[in-house]
């Protein structure tokens, strides 16, 4: 009977200890909330996975939080990943410090109460330039520092539009673009190149087709909306884009242009590092509106952003870290190792000397809008899914561009 | 079985004798050691019911709860959602989404299954045979089960490219024109259900294969004398004395292709449009796939596949226990 008691103490024993090693490690997680102003760790997300701590990045974030007097731990995750997962850390209430997010997150994240507006904390977002800001801007305040912002505009290949007797400067309006994909056709080479997969990228590369048209996002189904689906649909109906933009990603979309067969490819400002890889001369042209002039495209880009906290005597200290992280210097350096535009005049200016083909990328963000801008805000998920369902039911021959937006608006109504 | 009943109350019946003439202690003794013996029965059964609590019941908990909630982001974070029935439910089942899902979700897993266990049989067939190279050819045929889904899935999606994929580029051979395997509604289900199919074959050779092995050769040898054909001797010995194993193929594989969910995401997501989203991705898409999560109606559709799997387990069991009534 000992023994058995022994085994029984024994099995109490080991369950205890479990239980007590997980609470203590669940604990540790909560140390990131606690109070320990002098020193102390600090917890930072971004969506950088692919920037190591030996890289230009993490160094500068380390960096910043050693000039703030603590250790900075820095975690990357997928971009698609972080909106969520910060929703289950605030939930369990510990979340990061300092969190880089995609700008159409912040609008999310505010309506889960789970930001610091810029103003509580005392940080000054004059400088920042209006449209760029607008995407983390909810009823009059901002909830983050855009870190940069990049967007969409055409890329060409110049070997292919010379060979087919296009002239990129000709590309005034909607007309103008497809006749010169006519002509590139009819020269044996291909068209252009998008996204139009079923994720948030197929209605960011939508929107500058869809605001070029004059279309309004509460209103998906208006006539300005089909005639950019129309536009879309026309394109791929008659092999002037290839079928399957409709699971190309911007990176797979972005690897068909550089095959080179392609004239134009629609794609963002993160690429200019692989276009001179490329192996080709390219242009970028900025993208036409339906009636001439550029097209209002989408900012794009991450928010420096201060979760809220149990203990608000952290606030000081991830402060100093966004201070850090935004002022002129680093964002030079950051925004030109993402080949980002900067959010403030005086940055760009320097990007520009630095590098003249910055220029016409400034312009398009100069004329860009965000997303969740003009009071969308967090309504603007529940417009995007049901658009790029739309637009991947009208390009795939399922339903004609009006009967697309038709439901899309209808679905877009209920939330 | 019955020996060990009947030994366990003679056993008890010496000790109650033995320490009978112990006098008056015997009556706690023995309710003490039964108690203790039940203590340690339960420490051993303890570290099994928090498991099957901590990662079967709790989960399941939380996703009804979330069914049955009106989440929203906020109130995801502050964790004071308000109940609100079968509202979820009701959302789901009024979306023009649900329709499609459920008929899709439908042919993908009795189609998948249906090609899956007829190849499956026939190659097991095939290899019983015994010749030279049967076992190096039937380790070539586990490779889909070996890939990891994510490679596999991708190969697929490649080969199938509208644009620059293999098959497309063979039937241009044959003189036939492009198909949109991936990006035409008409094809995006029937492509993620031939790769389905190729990835499930291997399951269904395997299980058949070793059910042929119980099979006596005597059988065949003596339906052969009987001039039986090789389609009757398959007709009338392999098939029934399959059909244990057959079921029990079967009704796994409705189970785990019901919720076939990572193949299809990477091949389609679903589209395009709504062509080829099941039950599986259409909840992973509510709860996961935009920028503003709706765990509500996303936990609603999960349950609903859970119960819809649950039939099947249900009916499994069914046949199984069938099966022991039969074999005792």
């Amino acid at each position: 009977m000992i023994p058995n008691r022994r085994t029984l103490l024994a099995a109490l024993a080991a369950v205890g200890t479990l239980a007590s090693l997980t609470a203590c490690s669940g604990g540790s997680d909560d140390g990131s909330g606690s109070t320990d102003a002098s020193g102390g760790t600090y917890a930072f997300w971004d969506p950088y996975p692919q920037f190591d701590a030996s890289s230009p990045w993490g160094k500068l974030v380390s960096e910043c939080g050693t000039k703030a007097g603590v250790t900075v731990k820095r975690t990357g995750y997928d971009t698609t990943d972080l909106g969520n997962k910060a929703l289950l850390a605030a939930q369990q209430g510990n979340a990061p410090d300092v969190m880089l997010v995609d700008n159409p997150v912040v609008s999310t994240l505010v309506e889960a109460g789970i930001l610091n507006k810029t103003s509580d904390l005392g940080l000054d977002t004059k400088s920042i330039q209006k449209n760029i800001i607008g995407a983390g801007t909810i009823d009059d305040a901002s909830y983050g520092v855009p870190i940069g912002a990049n967007t969409l505009a055409l890329y060409y290949n110049k070997k292919v539009l010379t060979a087919a007797g296009v002239d990129p400067a000709s590309i005034k309006d909607w007309t103008s673009l497809t006749a010169a994909l006519n002509k590139v056709k009819a020269a044996g080479k291909k068209g252009i190149t998008f996204s139009a997969i079923n994720t948030e990228e197929g209605s960011f590369q939508f929107l500058p087709w869809f605001w070029g048209a004059g279309g309004d996002l509460t209103k998906l189904n208006s006539d300005k909306g089909v005639a950019a689906l129309s536009l879309w649909k026309g394109w791929v109906d008659d092999g002037l884009a290839p079928k399957d933009v409709l699971q190309n990603t911007q990176t797979t979309s972005w690897q068909e242009f550089a095959t080179g067969d392609y004239a134009f490819g629609e794609n963002g400002t993160w690429q200019l590092g692989n276009a001179d890889k490329a192996g080709f001369d390219y242009g970028v042209i900025n993208i036409p509106a339906q009636n001439g002039g550029s097209a209002p495209v989408p900012t794009g880009g991450e928010f420096v952003t201060v979760p809220v906290q149990k203990d608000s005597a952290r606030y000081d200290v991830s402060k100093k870290i966004v201070e850090c992280l935004t002022n002129d210097t680093n964002l030079l350096a950051t925004d030109t190792t993402l080949t980002y535009i900067a959010p403030t005049a005086a940055v760009q200016t320097k990007q520009v000397a630095a590098n003249p083909k910055l220029e016409p990328w400034v312009s398009a963000v100069a004329a860009a809008r965000g997303r969740t801008s003009g009071g969308l805000g967090s309504k603007y998920p529940t417009i995007s899914q049901p658009m790029w369902t739309a637009v991947q039911s009208a390009l795939s021959g399922g339903k004609s561009p009006k009967d697309a937006l038709d439901t899309a608006q209808s679905s877009a109504e209920k939330g | 079985m019955t020996i060990a009943r009947v030994d366990r109350p003679r056993r008890a019946g010496t000790v109650s004798k033995a320490s009978g003439t112990g006098g008056t202690g015997s009556l706690p003794l023995r309710r003490r050691q039964r108690r203790r013996s039940r203590l340690t029965a339960l420490a051993f059964v303890t570290p099994l019911l928090a498991y099957l609590a901590a990662f079967y019941v709790y989960p399941l908990y939380r996703n009804l709860d979330l069914s049955l909630r009106d989440y929203t982001v906020r109130s995801f974070v502050s964790g004071d959602a308000p109940f609100s029935g079968w509202d979820n439910f009701q959302k789901v089942l009024d979306d023009p989404t649900f329709g499609p899902a459920m008929r899709h979700t439908m042919i993908f897993t009795f189609v998948s299954i249906a090609f899956q266990y007829a190849i499956g049989l026939a190659l097991a067939v095939f290899f019983n045979r015994h010749f030279r190279l049967a076992p190096t050819l039937r380790a070539l045929f586990l490779i889909p089960w070996l890939l990891p889904l994510i490679v596999s899935a991708s190969s697929w999606s490649w080969m199938l490219n509208s644009e620059s994929g293999v098959v497309n580029y063979f039937l241009h051979f044959f003189g036939v024109d492009p198909v949109g395997w991936l990006t035409s509604p008409d094809w995006a289900l029937t492509s993620v259900i031939i790769a389905n199919i190729w990835i499930g074959i291997p399951f269904n050779l395997v299980i058949l294969y070793s059910g042929l092995q119980n099979i006596p050769g005597e059988l065949y040898e003596a339906a052969s004398l009987d001039g039986a054909s090789a389609w009757q001797q398959f007709r009338r010995i392999t098939f029934p004395l399959l059909r244990p194993v057959s079921a029990i193929t079967l009704l796994l594989g409705l189970v785990y292709t019901l919720k076939v969910f990572d193949l299809i995401w990477i091949m389609t997501k679903g589209g395009p449009g709504d062509a080829s989203s099941t039950l599986a991705t259409w909840s992973y898409q509510l709860g996961f796939g935009s920028l503003l999560p709706k765990f509500g109606p996303g936990a609603a559709v999960g349950n609903i596949l859970i119960l819809i799997a649950l039939v099947f387990g249900l009916l499994y069991i069914r046949v199984q226990s069938g099966q022991r009534r039969q074999e005792t």
